[in-house]
């Protein structure tokens, strides 16, 4: 079975053709198009690690057939930060230590840069810990993720005030 | 996960025939779906995609004053409507209570209808499940069930419905649109879902190839926006099924509940309307007094199905305290923590 699929990943617009369907989302970014940076924690739409931006919004990759989404949008950890610079969530993970081992990490800044996207949890470190509440992290990093999400909200709202000043 | 078709339609109607076929299923987002597969609960044949057909995923507020929600809108879209969250706030809340917001990003408004329960046993291959493989047995039954259903469950069937949007929707009276082999039909949410008696692996009224396109809100829901909470107890702060929760609407005129409606979650095979309650509190002040009386009511036939007598007395005190929170008034935004009672805005005392 030869299924066509079009997708626009990291702003780059990919022709792919997948001889199964069953392929997700996840394993077509990692074991197809080598973008190792999406990590597959449970599989299970459990943990979060696999999170992306499908148009702009966060789901997890593991749970979405990539032939369903055909036509869509998706940003990775890969293509987050502008050459050497970071993505100012990516920064903000560095400067708190939002992190011990790493491996939900990709997972937590994609998460982090939906939520800011969604724009429902301001700064409100309740309703970033809710909000968030899609990311395990077994290491137990909480508190320093939960101040790296307040640190780059709060930056995103400083910018936001000054393009508009 | 089994291998199977992958077909994409272009149309409601071509969708229809394509999922009547045996061993078809429709796709939706997938994040109940694809987990069963993984799994090897669920092994379609055939996947119908609907999530490319057109008019679906619209939220529409209709001429007689009710609302129609597009099976395909997003549970997250639904919440985040601000129309809709102020028309319907307990809605809003418990949407916003169940899963993460990347599951209710993606999961859609008809397959949260449809997502399966999550008893343990069903998940297990290597369990016995009636629900799973008709006849096998249930291993729930002797097994961990201290979440399992105290109301309208056989021997043949323990397990609970998961959601939490259907508590509030069927409180509201949500009716529920068809589309099948002989055209478009509706039905009460109330009668989607089956319980189990003898036959656990039929769990709702659809028929082959059967798609539900909508769900409407009739006039009379948006009466209750004033006085409506949602409240969820589960094992952890977020993320996580509810161990019992509660669906609380009033509508109270001259200090008086003019009507009043209630529903449970967690408690059974589906969504469960407490309408012997709701009978209770008509034409009464809006006292805790009344609101035990509607509890003791609301859980009369309810029966342990295991290692599980302690959500009855838990359903009796969250039923009294949603209707506390909704006689309290509808909060102007939903807490930090949706439909928790731990949320710092709950507002409630004890009962």
């Amino acid at each position: 079975m030869n299924l066509p699929l079009s997708l626009t990943i990291n702003g780059v617009r990919r022709e792919i053709v997948l001889d199964d369907p069953r392929v997700t989302l996840l394993d077509l970014l990692r074991e197809r198009l080598d973008l190792t940076g999406t990590k597959k924690g449970c599989d299970r739409g459990q943990c979060g690690a696999c999170t992306v931006l499908v148009d702009g919004r966060r789901i997890n990759s593991c749970h979405a057939l990539a032939i369903s989404h055909d036509g869509a949008d998706i940003l990775t950890i890969d293509g987050v930060a502008r050459g050497d610079q970071l993505h100012p969530v990516q920064a903000a993970f560095i400067a708190h230590d939002g992190f011990q081992c790493g491996f939900c990490t990709p997972g937590q800044i994609m998460s982090a840069i939906g939520m800011m996207r969604e724009g429902q949890a301001g700064d409100d470190p309740e309703r970033i810990r809710e909000c968030m509440s899609g990311n395990l992290c077994r290491c137990g990093a909480y508190a320093g993720i939960v101040d790296a999400v307040r640190e780059a909200q709060a930056g995103m709202d400083e910018s936001n005030q000054r393009r508009s000043a | 996960m089994k291998p199977f078709d992958y077909v994409r339609p272009a149309s409601v109607a071509e969708a229809v025939a394509a999922a009547a076929k045996p061993g078809a299923a429709y796709l939706a987002a997938g994040t109940n779906l694809l987990d069963l597969m993984k799994g090897g609960v669920s092994r379609p044949d055939r996947l119908v995609d609907v999530t490319h057909l057109d008019g679906l995923d619209r939220v529409e507020r209709l001429a007689d004053g009710g609302i129609r929600i597009g099976a395909l809108v997003s549970n997250a879209d639904l919440a985040h409507d601000a129309d809709f969250a102020k028309a319907y706030p307990a809605v809003a809340e418990a949407l916003l209570s169940g899963a993460s917001a990347q599951l209710r990003n993606a999961a859609t408004a008809g397959g949260n209808l449809l997502q399966r329960t999550r008893c343990a046993y069903f998940y297990d291959t290597a369990s016995r499940c009636n629900k799973r493989e008709a006849g096998s047995g249930c291993d729930a039954r002797d097994g961990e069930n201290r979440t399992h259903a105290v109301l309208g469950w056989s021997e043949n069937c323990i397990a609970t419905h998961p959601s939490d949007f259907c508590v509030p929707l069927v409180a509201l009276d949500a009716i529920v649109e068809i589309e099948g082999r002989n055209g478009r039909r509706e039905i009460a949410l109330d009668e989607l879902h089956r319980l189990p008696g003898a036959t656990p692996e039929r769990e709702s009224a659809l028929e082959p190839g059967d798609l539900i396109v909508a769900v409407r809100l009739p006039p009379a829901a948006r009466g209750f926006a004033a006085h409506a909470r949602y409240l969820k107890v589960r094992d952890r702060t977020s993320y996580a099924f509810a161990v019992v929760s509660a669906a609380a609407a009033l509508r109270i005129e001259n200090g008086k509940i003019a009507e009043a409606r209630l529903a449970l979650g967690g408690v059974a095979a589906k969504p469960w309307r407490a309408r012997a309650a709701e009978d209770v509190l008509r034409n009464v002040a809006p006292t805790v007094d009344a609101f035990q009386e509607a509890a003791w009511r609301a859980l009369t036939d309810a029966k342990p199905s295991g290692d599980n007598a302690f959500k009855i007395e838990l359903a009796r005190r969250i039923v009294v305290r949603a209707l506390s929170l909704a006689a309290a008034g509808t909060p102007a935004r939903i807490p930090a923590l949706p439909a928790s009672p731990f949320a710092s805005t709950s507002g409630a005392i004890h009962a």
